[in-house]
């Protein structure tokens, strides 16, 4: 095996066009777990870890840029405001994985399960790529994510970062699993509120082919908490049938698979409660005072 | 492929074969058998080492992407006066049993202890959740984290 160890984005890109055979290695989380196992040994590996221009984050006209190489910890750490990304990262392996672990790795793997994956699709993340002499494209997130384990990217390009609008409003993502740490998901679901468009974002991972999103239930809790006046008053009483129903559409929206992990059925259920609990936890963030999260929470973003 | 790393202060050349990991190198090569090899899958913790600063899975570094990198094992721990108190704090607490899960444990708990010197037992139990012991069942390692804790803020304060 050949190991390629470039200094910049642009020897990397132009590696990767003379040997697009060569497989990009990040944090190597998921791929030295193949190789230990004896998998697969791939004839070339590009290290592509330090690149400083793969481990940048910035924020311009509204729009944040996530480079590739951002580890789940660095994430963590620079990135709380953004809540339902930092809850996501958080709950990713141990620390030990977090400080290797990459977004660019989580979206190159392509994991029903990766824990960043509903995330980013729940806030519309865009994926951009790149290739050798200074070309990239960029895809919304389902077009990049096209099934188990399968993206859109081409052999001779590598993933620059992921970038999305930012919004405002209280968000959250929880998955559930077998035990507190160092699971994969059984069924994981991100919900942001966009207080400036008046919209509601889930997406679900772990329960289909890749992640979904569920955007009859998304429509229909605008149009509830629109009904009940919430959008205006952050005070107003949203009924508690509205979380029923909105777990239940959310539920319908997941295409589950019985495994080892988990029974399809038990998956849909899943669902439904981490979708009534997520949007309640959203309406109370946006409370002012100690029972609600307050400023601080009510200005997270995504 | 030939790799220079700096080991514990020192530098080492290794010639890491296709694939290797990291752990791979530090003990096959390089004859630092503390650290130790659990699982190979980034489960177990035990291979636990600080690569620039970090604390990681050595088994899951490919061992070419730490050329020229520095690595700090559990051979680094103890000094000329005899164990970091973080071994010490595992020994009196009876924390180290067939020991295999030790070194990791070490490494992970004096990574913890360097970030937070005074870390809560969620913090604690978050910190070593990549870290499995098959045989304490985890109180003893847990009151040898606390103890450590207090006698490193002792030591500084
Ligand atoms: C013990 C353990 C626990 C884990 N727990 C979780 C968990 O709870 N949740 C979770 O989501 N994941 C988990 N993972 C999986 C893994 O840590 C994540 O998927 C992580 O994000 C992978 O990032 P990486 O940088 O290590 O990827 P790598 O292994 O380096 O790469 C993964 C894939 O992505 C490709 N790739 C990486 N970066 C790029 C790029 N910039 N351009 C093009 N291709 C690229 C690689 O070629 C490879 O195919 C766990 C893994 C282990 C070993
Ligand atoms: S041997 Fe590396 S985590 Fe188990
Ligand atoms: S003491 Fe035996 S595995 Fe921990």
């Amino acid at each position: 095996m050949d190991i390629l160890l470039p200094r910049t984005l642009d020897e990397a890109l132009g590696l990767k066009s003379k040997h697009p055979e060569a497989i990009a290695f990040a944090g190597g989380t998921d791929l030295m777990v193949e190789l230990n196992l004896g998998r697969r040994l791939p004839r070339m590996a590009l290290d592509i870890y330090r690149l400083p221009e793969l481990r940048q984050w910035y924020i311009q006209d509204g729009t944040l840029f996530l480079g590739a190489g951002m580890t789940y910890s660095r994430i963590i750490r620079e990135l709380p405001e953004f809540t339902a990304l930092a809850q996501a990262s958080r709950s990713v392996g141990s620390p030990q994985i977090r400080n290797r672990g990459t977004i660019g790795g989580n979206l190159g793997t392509a994991s029903p399960a990766g824990d960043a994956l509903p995330v980013l699709a729940a806030c519309d993340a865009e994926v951009v790529l790149a290739r050798d002499g200074d070309r990239t494209r960029t895809l919304p997130w389902h077009r990049f994510l096209v099934g188990p384990k399968k993206t859109a990217i081409e052999p001779d390009e590598l993933i620059l970062g992921a970038r999305w609008h930012v919004t405002r409003g209280p968000g959250s993502f929880s998955k559930v699993g077998r035990r507190n740490a160092m699971v994969i998901a059984i069924a994981s679901l991100c919900l942001v509120l966009d207080e400036d468009r008046h919209a509601v974002r889930v997406a679900l991972g772990s329960v289909g082919p890749t992640v979904l999103r569920a955007p009859e239930a998304e429509a229909f809790a605008a149009d509830a908490l629109a009904g009940a006046g919430a959008w205006g008053d952050p005070a107003a009483h949203v009924p508690p049938q509205v979380l029923e129903a909105f777990g239940e559409r959310v539920a319908a929206a997941a295409r589950p698979i019985d495994d080892i992990r988990g029974t399809a059925a038990y998956r849909r259920h899943a669902c439904a409660v981490l979708a009534r609990r997520a949007l309640r936890w959203a309406l109370e963030d946006r409370l002012p005072g100690p029972g609600g999260g307050g400023p601080a929470s009510r200005g997270a973003r995504c | 492929m030939l790799i220079r790393l700096k080991v514990n202060d020192e530098w080492r050349t290794a010639d890491a074969g296709p694939g290797a990991s990291l752990l791979h190198v530090l003990r096959e090569q390089l004859g630092l058998l503390g650290t130790k090899n659990g699982c190979e899958q980034g489960e177990c913790g035990s291979c636990s080492v600080w690569l620039d600063g970090e604390l990681v899975c050595s088994c899951l570094v490919l061992a070419a992407q730490a050329h020229e990198r520095e690595v700090r094992t559990v051979e680094a721990l103890a000094g000329p006066d005899g164990l970091h108190p973080v071994q010490e704090a595992y020994l009196e607490a009876g924390a180290v049993q067939c020991g295999y899960c030790t070194p990791g444990l070490v490494v992970a708990t004096a990574d913890l202890l360097a970030r937070n010197p005074s870390p809560s037992e969620a913090e604690v139990r978050e910190a070593l959740s990549g870290n499995l012991c098959r045989c304490t069942g985890y109180v003893k390692i847990l009151g040898a984290v606390h103890l450590a804790a207090q006698r490193l803020r002792g030591r500084t304060a």
